[in-house]
């Protein structure tokens, strides 16, 4: 391929990446560039840049002052990284069981553990509620974790399970030989292996549990563990709503989600695992 | 103090015989090699040894005792593997030391025999590096030392020498050589390369399908083999095979080493045309075609000119050609 052809190919590459990035971002930055102007300037000219006429930070002091914002904001974040915790943990234990043990009825688990991925956690909704109401834990975040859990058990299992199988058995044989426990060498060896697959399941599941407002309006609606996404709706009402606090409180919203994906992608990019074998 | 036995040892997945009735015993101090085409088994052979693989039926004994349930760290044993199996995140102290600081060893008595063994292995520079920094050499090397440091009954090598280069490959042969000079440990090492088992073995095992071929001194399965897959074999380049009822002698095939055929100009006993002449400096192949023979290799010390295409004829030397049956083994003359 000559040299001219190939400027024409990756132009053409970036345009077409460029223009999606754009896409992508256009609403993240019309929520954040519109949370800080006035309720005026939203209306008449959304999409120009807060001037100093028009700057206004009234959104963010009504979300601060009204409503319990910090607890709101606090029990997002215990409910999404404990849900996120177990999610990897347990995903991650499953898929190195499934890859690593020969056993009767491994394919069928397998199966059966993927099974979830195409049927919506949602459907459950009322035997989920009748379950918490019988375990008495309506009203709590153990109550969404729990769900959260499982909805997110499925995806991480299927993708681990594939990157489990990757690692290398001599690489857990020559642990075998040294004396390590066989958790030991699912924490110390097989874990750090797949620490990129793990970011990648991370993200995907930590998105939508950040952003759910089904479970928390249905499973824990109380003032004490209303999340972020649910604590955010009383700014929008029947009739009138409130765009400076809705839109102040979606900025606010999208920070930790931004932090915790820069702590995952460079998970993505690290390449701590060269050199291991071969 | 490092005899290993195995008793009828079978393997088989489902329905799958990987290793049939295998009987053998390697003694104390002996340096024993597997080899085999691919697919043959001697590497699971070598994993049941270690513990990595179940045993279907049969007993494995380690210094007399039984050993079918016991866990790989506790048969005191360590195995080198050709992947190296670094651990990634650990510089090479601690991949040395793990497995005795597993088992408990004080940390000085562990820092203590970590350095003896990297200063055998002109290891000491690059101790507090990580397997990543290393090169493939090195690091076969640090995957020796962690098994050294062990001080095990036996060692196990799973085709240690497959991911270098040429170079280093007889670099790092010789010196498995010498280590198992210098510590006297019984060693099993797996490899389908027949060069690295005639230059290591004391005693070599010959393997096809999960049988045991035959098992013998390097020179004795050299000068003295059972049948045409041990002949085929052993010995680079590989053994001629020639058609016996079209050279009017007893058997199915006649077999004769390449160093053992004479070739001339204008007569002999087989006439075929050369077809491919490879020059090595030290001595020179000639690859013959004749029929029904198919081709035949001839292998002259020195420099030889030969130009392809030419008619020429060879002789096997009959005092050193081999005899086989058409069941493949050997007949008795």
């Amino acid at each position: 391929m000559s040299a001219r052809a190939n400027i024409l190919r990756s132009s053409a590459a970036h345009a077409i990446l460029i223009a999606y990035t754009v896409l992508a971002l256009y609403p993240v930055v019309l929520i954040v560039i519109n949370s800080m102007k006035s309720r005026r300037a939203i209306f008449n000219d959304p999409l120009s840049l807060p001037t100093r006429e028009t700057f206004d930070l009234v959104g963010f002091h009504t979300v601060l002052e009204q409503g319990n914002f910090l607890l709101y904001f606090q029990n997002s974040m215990i409910v999404t990284v404990a849900s996120l915790f177990f999610v990897l943990l347990f995903g991650a234990m499953a898929a190195f069981a499934l890859a690593e043990y020969r056993f009767r009825g491994n394919l069928l688990m397998a199966l059966y553990l993927a099974l979830g991925i195409m049927i919506p956690i949602r459907l459950g909704t009322v035997a989920i509620l009748e379950i918490m109401v019988a375990a008495n834990l309506v009203n709590t975040l153990t109550a969404l974790i729990l769900v959260y859990t499982a909805q997110g058990l499925p995806l991480a299992v299927f993708i681990l399970s594939e990157f489990m199988r990757q690692v290398s058995d001599d690489l857990k044989n020559a642990a075998r030989i040294d004396g390590l426990s066989e958790y030991r060498i699912f924490f110390t060896i097989a874990l750090p292996l797949v620490r990129p697959a793990m970011a990648t399941v991370g993200v995907f599941t930590m998105i939508p549990i950040w952003n759910d407002l089904w479970f928390p309006l249905i499973l824990a609606p109380g003032e004490a563990t209303k999340t972020l996404t649910l604590g955010s709706q009383i700014f929008l009402g029947q009739y009138v709503t409130n765009w400076n606090a809705v839109l102040a409180a979606l900025t606010l919203a999208i920070f930790p989600v931004v932090v915790l994906y820069l702590i995952f992608s460079r998970q993505l990019i690290r390449g701590i695992t060269k050199g291991a074998v071969k | 103090m490092g005899n290993l036995t195995l008793d009828k040892v079978c393997k088989s997945f489902g329905t799958v015989d990987v290793i049939r009735e295998v009987d053998l015993t390697v003694n104390d101090g002996e340096f024993c090699v597997f080899v085999g085409p691919s697919g043959c088994g001697k590497s699971t052979l070598l994993r049941m040894i270690a513990g990595l693989e179940d045993i279907t039926s049969g007993e494995v004994k380690i210094d007399g005792a039984v050993v079918n349930t016991t866990p790989p760290s506790q048969r005191e044993i360590a195995m080198v593997f050709q992947s190296y199996a670094l651990y990634p995140h650990l510089n090479v102290r601690d991949n040395m030391g793990l497995g005795l600081k597993q088992a408990g060893q004080p940390r000085a008595q562990v820092t203590q025999t970590v350095d003896r063994a990297a200063k055998m292995l002109d290891l000491d520079a690059y101790l507090t590096r990580r397997p990543a920094e290393l090169s493939g050499g090195q690091r076969q090397r640090v995957a020796i030392g962690r098994a050294i440091v062990r001080k095990p009954k036996l060692f196990l090598f799973d085709e240690p020498l497959s991911n270098l280069d040429a170079a280093l490959r007889v670099q790092t042969r010789i010196e498995i050589a010498n280590l198992h000079r210098e510590l006297g440990a019984t060693m099993i090492y797996v490899t389908h390369d027949q060069v690295e088992a005639m230059t290591l073995a004391d005693r070599i095992v010959v393997l096809r399908d999960g049988r045991i071929e035959q098992v013998g001194a390097p020179m004795e399965l050299y000068k003295n083999p059972a049948n045409e897959f041990v002949a085929g074999f052993i010995g680079s380049p590989k053994m001629n095979f020639l058609d016996a009822p079209a050279l009017g002698v007893a058997g199915k095939s006649l077999g004769i080493r390449p160093e053992h055929l004479t070739l001339s100009q204008d007569k002999g006993m087989i006439e075929g045309r050369i077809s491919h002449v490879e020059q090595l400096g030290g001595e020179t192949l000639i690859y013959l075609r004749a029929d029904p023979h198919g081709l035949i290799t001839v292998r002259l010390f020195g420099e030889h000119a030969a130009e392809i295409n030419d008619r020429a004829f060879v002789t096997p030397d009959m005092a050193r050609a081999f005899h086989f049956g058409a069941d493949g083994q050997r007949l008795s003359m």
